[in-house]
């Protein structure tokens, strides 16, 4: 049987027009582009073409920076850190704003940067499941170094308003940073639109290559480098390049934007079609308004159907699904965004995400819809909350 | 942290193949009906255990015959993750066949050994063992509703690690007896905390009465003071010295007067000390809440004067200055 994959916020298949562009750069253009020698020189097109796909992709201005480094991750550690040491540690500030619905690489380092004494707030998300404007606005203090907020939600989908919070920030003369990993490819990314000062990517999440990324600079901004070395990247972010993931990554870029309009009305056809099939089951909510959220995801709760129990049936059937709740990790905390948003917290271990691609086909929605019905079925009978008479 | 440690393990790899089948096909799922014991002369007990919002719940029905006390038969309904599926399913077969009395001793570590595919390999993870403990505390609060009695009568005392079921007292022992100084050597020991990890510290997936971090800070704390105390009562107080008794005195101070003073948010210093009629002189001036409190000049100022009575030498009389 052929599986599916609905799990393309984790990571998605890198699309064959990226993996052909790759290839060479093992086996023919192998050489560091840092060598005076034609093996290295000869790369210099190549990367100056993914730079130029990736500065075109986000709509950056040349004067603008865009590091490429190893993944989104690594984008919010280098700002988060860097924003420490240059405000607070050598500066006068000792702040931080960020949410509480963030991944965990902005929430660790967070926590991280608490340990060595900064103060952080964690704004809450309202009922919608996004930052408030206001709230952000309330919590800028004069000593507020950076403010983090994610673009999109990796759980729900859930879009946060990036343009507000950015005028915000810009008004009050605050850095403001956002991970924007679960937005490139889903929704347009435009940073003159949006002025944030530090943009996060992951080529993955968009049909890239894994272990490669970006982070954006805005024109006049500089930070001190997580890796320091050699003089890759103007010295921001030292390390022999990558040059296959660089490649991959522009042209998976290019990709991305040019089928925009693609996840905007059939990758969101099919999502909403599978989300309608899921509502037509009793007990069950998506969380999070369809217009607020990324076209391709769907974070639903299904009452009495444990997540990783919805998942274990989920893949004796082929099919690739999520869960952030329950108990799936050593760290068996229920769903933060779910606690976030306040749902009721019989449900807070049922979340179960599906996330599509403009790979997902309407026979594979459609095996799915009719796959998750048998499921909780299945997992409904045996679930000891459904049925009470005896007791 | 090691090579092992580097690439994170498959959760359900590390399933055994009876977990997987019972999770697929749980052959004790379902119910009984008050008429189904009856009509087999037999009376229903039905045991709830956790929570939907715990991300556990789970139920148990017996059928415990009149005049013997055994269960005839046994069902479960489960919410939760496979590992908690599958162990409900075999807790609910261990079950058939014992008396209330014996099933009550199943323990989620009989459930684990029994769902094992090779008796080498555990059945699952480390972290999915909390999810078999569902099983044996459902069995206790089924024996608990049949007996009519405090599901408390089951609970043993002071259990700190459900998944490995160490006690309280046990901890404290091989901590004092190995001289550990890290939660790690606690667990190597007994096992404790190598599952779910939630009794090591606040935080985890069960908020837990005891957490081995507090454990082992508070039992070190008092080897020191065992410690302190034993070095006070080396040498018999009225044969040393001037120097030496000072030393003994901040012993105990150290060990015993402080702490109790801290408590409180006070202090005190032993500021001279003389020897006079085959007696000693301790002067001490207080800190803290005890510089402006009543008692130090009564209850508190005896207690010190007992405490040191008790630990060096009856001829100790105390002055506050």
């Amino acid at each position: 049987m052929e599986r599916i994959y609905l799990d393309n916020n984790a990571t998605t298949l890198v699309d064959p027009l990226v993996q052909e562009a790759m290839a060479p750069f093992h086996t023919q253009f192998y050489g560091n582009p840092n060598s005076l020698h034609s093996f290295g020189t000869e790369i210099h097109p190549f990367l100056r073409l993914a730079v130029d796909r990736l500065y075109h992709g986000i709509n950056a201005s040349d004067n603008d920076t865009i590091i490429i480094n190893g993944c989104a991750t690594e984008g919010n550690n280098t700002v988060i850190k860097s924003v420490y040491f240059r405000e607070i540690l050598k500066g006068s500030k000792k702040h931080m704003i960020t949410s509480q619905a963030e991944h965990p690489a902005v929430e660790e380092t967070m926590a991280f940067m608490e340990s060595l004494g900064v103060e952080v707030t964690y704004l809450p998300v309202t009922s919608e499941g996004i930052v408030s404007p206001a709230d952000l606005e309330e919590a800028i203090r004069p000593d507020t170094a950076l403010v983090s907020i994610m673009w999109a939600n990796n759980e729900t989908g859930l879009i946060n308003p990036v343009e507000e919070i950015s005028r915000i920030c810009h008004e009050k003369g605050v850095l403001f940073h956002t991970d924007a990993v679960q937005a490139i490819g889903k929704v347009p990314v435009d940073v003159q639109k949006n002025p944030v000062d530090f943009l996060s990517f992951s080529a993955h999440k968009f049909h890239g290559p894994k272990g490669v990324g970006g982070l954006y600079l805005r024109k006049g901004i500089t930070l001190s480098p997580l890796l320091h070395g050699g003089e890759q990247m103007a010295g921001l972010r030292a390390g022999t390049l990558n040059t296959a993931g660089i490649v991959g990554m522009g042209l998976a870029m290019e990709l991305a934007v040019n089928n925009l309009e693609y996840e905007q009305t059939e990758v969101r056809r099919l999502r909403d079609k599978l989300e309608d099939t899921i509502l037509q089951i009793p007990d069950c909510q998506v969380i999070g308004a369809r217009e607020l959220r990324t076209p391709n995801t769907i974070l639903a709760s299904f009452r009495g159907v444990e997540g990783e129990s919805f998942l274990w049936d989920l893949n004796q059937l082929g099919i690739a699904a999520s869960t952030g709740s329950a108990c799936s990790s050593e760290s068996l905390e229920a769903n933060a965004t779910f606690q976030a948003i306040g749902i009721d917290s019989d449900l807070a271990h049922t979340g179960v995400r599906f996330s599509l691609s403009r790979y997902t086909t309407e026979e594979e929605i459609e095996f799915v819809a009719s796959s998750i019905r048998k499921v909780v079925d299945r997992l409904r009978s045996i679930s000891s909350t459904r049925n009470k008479e005896y007791i | 942290m090691a090579k092992g440690d580097l690439i994170g393990g498959s959760l359900w790899s590390q399933y055994s193949g009876k977990v997987s089948d019972r999770m697929n096909h749980p052959a004790y799922m379902g119910e009984i009906s008050p008429e189904e014991a009856e009509a087999r002369g037999a009376r229903l007990v039905v045991a709830d255990h956790g929570a939907d919002s715990c991300g556990d719940a789970v139920r148990l029905y017996w059928m415990v015959e009149n005049d013997t006390n055994i269960i005839l038969d046994a069902r479960f309904k489960s919410f939760g993750c496979g590992t908690a599926i599958a162990s409900s399913d075999a807790m609910a077969e261990m079950c058939i066949g014992k008396t209330v009395d014996e099933a009550v001793k199943i323990t989620n570590i009989d459930v684990e050994s029994f769902l094992r595919d090779d008796p080498g390999t555990p059945a699952v993870p480390p972290q999915k063992m909390h999810c078999s403990v569902m099983a044996y505390d459902v069995i206790k609060k089924a024996a608990a509703l049949y007996n009519n009695v405090d599901v408390d009568a089951y609970e043993q005392e002071d259990m700190v690690c459900e998944c490995a079921r160490v006690t309280l007292g046990t901890i404290k022992e091989v901590i004092r007896i190995n001289n550990l100084t890290t939660v790690e050597e606690i667990t190597n020991f007994t096992k404790a905390g190598a599952f779910c990890k939630s009794c090591i510290r606040p935080g985890g997936h069960e908020v837990r009465k005891y957490y081995l971090e507090d454990i082992l800070r508070d039992t070190r704390a008092e080897m020191e003071r065992d410690k302190l105390r034993e070095a006070a009562h080396a040498k018999d107080f009225k044969s040393m010295n001037l120097i030496q008794k000072h030393k003994a005195v901040e012993q105990v101070f150290e060990a015993s007067i402080r702490p109790m003073l801290a408590a409180d948010g006070g202090s005190c210093e032993v500021v001279d000390m003389k020897e006079r009629d085959g007696g000693t002189l301790v002067y001490i001036t207080y800190g803290g809440s005890c510089a402006l409190c009543a008692s130090s000049l009564t209850g508190t100022l005896s207690g010190i004067q007992h405490t040191l009575r008790e630990e060096l030498d009856p001829d100790i009389d105390v002055l506050p200055v």
